[in-house]
């Protein structure tokens, strides 16, 4: 089958869309990452419980902004809540620690979701159904909404974190923990918001995401993993590299899937990232380490 | 420099403990049985990531493809030829999970501590998609199934296994593997892995290729993954892309954590524990058993990180 100009365009559109959502989802991580030296095993289920939170919401109101804020504040208070029992206690001890404690807590939220809303898919109706006709298709506007909305969220943070005075004690404690806190920042509590921030990132895209596939318990696991390769990709605690990088790895997909099915798609970012450990392991869209 | 006569008390245990696990199937009703059967092969592959986790320092969140690269090297081999022989279903298994073995060290040792941790679970995820895709060769979701070979030495006996032959056999092989990777912990091969995991740098400061031995460490591990992959293949007759999933590497990271990292015994006993309670909280929470679990999990990373068994570590390794 020949592939057209327009179905590449396509699926260009529909690569920066999901590379958008996955961004959002990578930059908590990777701020996380950055700031505690903590990797979220369960940022995933922090992912698919906003989107629970979210449908719970629509549900209740009718109206997906007022879903889309209570998901984001109720998963970051559930991640500040998570940061101050589990992670605080292993302050200072080895970081692959964290690994094991994150995972311990995605067991368990995982199958708290599936307890709690059974393993039937849940849809979140989207918040306009508008099209517009993009050669022989039409293709909804909440798409384009979609990536929209996640570049400001992204944008409204990297503003937060270059201007905010917060936004300025969490870079200092980036920079060096001890001297932060000589300084008189407070930085445990630095750690609970950065962990709270990423969290409610993580639910943000989980409720933008939910209306473009149903929501399980189980959806958690492919973000998180997608997330991880493209934190790898763009370079670990580099929230620009893991920007360009889920857009990157989102775009090949994409592409990809014009000849073998979604599922096995998936093989490319794997490539993507067996090329990368093999010629560039400090990642790809960062400057060359001297 | 360590003793080489090892304390009686060690000897002492454990041919105490070797005994029991004789004698269990003799004594114990069929459920309960192939429940110790079952543990003996968990244990196996906890402990076989013991090696990575507790002696050198990296944890993997991948050997369910070790494990399940096993399985299905040994269906292979139970599929293709007629009599099923037993013995070219450990070469092949073992061929399996050492190829993958080979491929996965070669690229997630180039990076260290978490990014590790990471590599091996996404190159778990890629024998997982291929598995589950390549429905021609796997069977796909459905997996293979095949008979259970008979236990035998061709010219000289064959028996078909029977729970309690099965219950032996696999309880021969977990024993000499336990013999095999408490010397190779102690021999010096095993001194510069716990040198990494104590202190990288200066390993390689002292002049250890630390790559070299890193990736013989994960070889060395999935092969007996894949030894416990065999087992388990034979004890249920199938081979399913279930078992190269993500959640199998969870577990094995659990059994470590719960029953001591850095002692090879230990894992055997986290697995044991983890199944015990896998059938005591099924009792109450059904399927949703993970709940409890994963809140003792998480607590006891906190509360206890050296496991059920940590209080004996230093005896165990002596």
């Amino acid at each position: 089958v020949p592939i057209l100009l327009d179905q590449i365009l396509i699926q260009t559109i529909n690569g920066i869309v999901t590379g958008m959502i996955l961004a959002l989802v990578a930059s908590g991580l990777t701020l996380i990452f950055g700031i505690m030296d903590v990797v979220n095993f369960a940022h995933g289920e922090l992912f698919m419980l906003g989107a629970y939170v979210g449908v719970t919401t629509m549900v209740a109101t009718g109206n997906f902004w007022i879903a889309l804020l209570v998901a984001t504040v109720v998963i970051a208070l559930l991640g500040a809540v998570i940061q101050i029992t589990t992670l605080r206690p292993l302050l200072g001890r080895d970081p692959l620690t964290t690994i094991l404690a994150t995972f311990g807590l995605s067991l368990v939220l995982q199958n708290y979701a599936l307890w709690q809303f059974g393993p039937v898919a849940r849809k979140i109706q989207e918040p306009f159904t508008g099209h517009f006709s993009l050669f022989y298709l039409d293709y909804p506007w909440y798409r384009l909404v979609i990536a929209g909305l996640s570049a400001a969220i992204i944008g409204a943070l990297w503003l937060f974190l270059k201007f905010g005075t917060y936004g300025i004690w969490i870079r200092a404690t980036t920079q060096d923990r001890v001297m932060a806190s000589a300084m008189g920042i407070p930085v445990p509590w630095v750690h609970t918001a950065v962990f709270a921030i990423g969290a409610g990132m993580a639910a943000a895209s989980g409720v933008l995401f939910g209306p473009l596939v149903g929501v399980n318990h189980a959806m958690g696991l492919d973000w998180v993993l997608k997330a991880f390769i493209v934190v790898v990709v763009g370079g670990m605690g580099n929230l620009g590299g893991s920007i360009a990088a889920a857009i990157f790895v989102s775009l090949l997909e994409a592409y990809a899937s014009l000849w073998v099915s979604p599922a096995q798609a998936v093989i490319v970012s794997f490539v993507v990232l067996i090329l990368t450990l093999l010629f560039r392991p400090t990642g790809l869209f960062v400057p060359t380490p001297k | 420099v360590i003793s080489r006569r090892a304390p009686l008390a060690f000897w002492t245990g454990f041919g105490v403990v070797l005994a029991l696990l004789i004698l269990a199937p003799l004594v114990l009703p069929e459920f309960w049985r192939r429940f110790v059967t079952e543990i003996l092969i968990w244990g196996l592959l906890a402990m076989s990531s013991d090696i990575l986790i507790g002696y050198t320092g990296m944890i993997s969140f991948g050997h369910s493809a070790f494990f399940g690269l096993g399985m299905y090297g040994a269906a292979a081999a139970l599929l293709s030829t007629r009599p099923p022989s037993l013995w070219l279903a450990f070469v092949y298994g073992l061929a399996a999970a050492a190829a993958v073995a080979a491929f996965v060290a070669y690229f997630s040792t180039r990076l260290r501590d978490i990014y590790f941790s990471i590599t091996t679970l996404i190159f778990s995820q890629i024998f997982y998609v291929i598995i589950f895709t390549w429905t021609e060769v796997t069977g796909g979701e459905n997996g293979l199934s095949f008979r259970r070979p008979a236990l035998a030495i061709p010219g000289l006996f064959s028996v078909p296994f029977d729970s309690n032959t099965l219950h032996w056999f696999v309880l021969a092989v977990v024993t000499a593997s336990y013999l095999v990777l408490r010397r190779i912990t102690h021999s010096p091969f095993g001194m510069v892995l716990q040198s990494i995991r104590e202190n990288e740098p200066r390993t390689r400061a002292v002049g250890y290729a630390v790559e070299r031995y890193k990736i013989v460490a994960v070889m060395l591990s999935g092969v007996f993954a894949g030894l416990a992959g065999v087992l388990y293949a034979l004890q249920n007759r199938f081979a399913a892309p279930d078992y190269v999933f993500f959640v199998v590497s969870g577990e094995v990271v659990i059994f470590n954590v719960m029953g001591g990292i850095g002692t090879l015994v230990g894992p055997i006993v986290g697995a044991a524990s983890f199944l015990l309670l896998r059938e005591g909280f099924s009792r109450f929470f059904t399927e949703f058993y993970l709940i409890p679990v994963g809140v003792i999990f998480t607590a006891m990373v906190i509360f206890m990180p050296q496991g059920l068994l940590g209080f004996l570590r230093r005896r165990l390794n002596e």
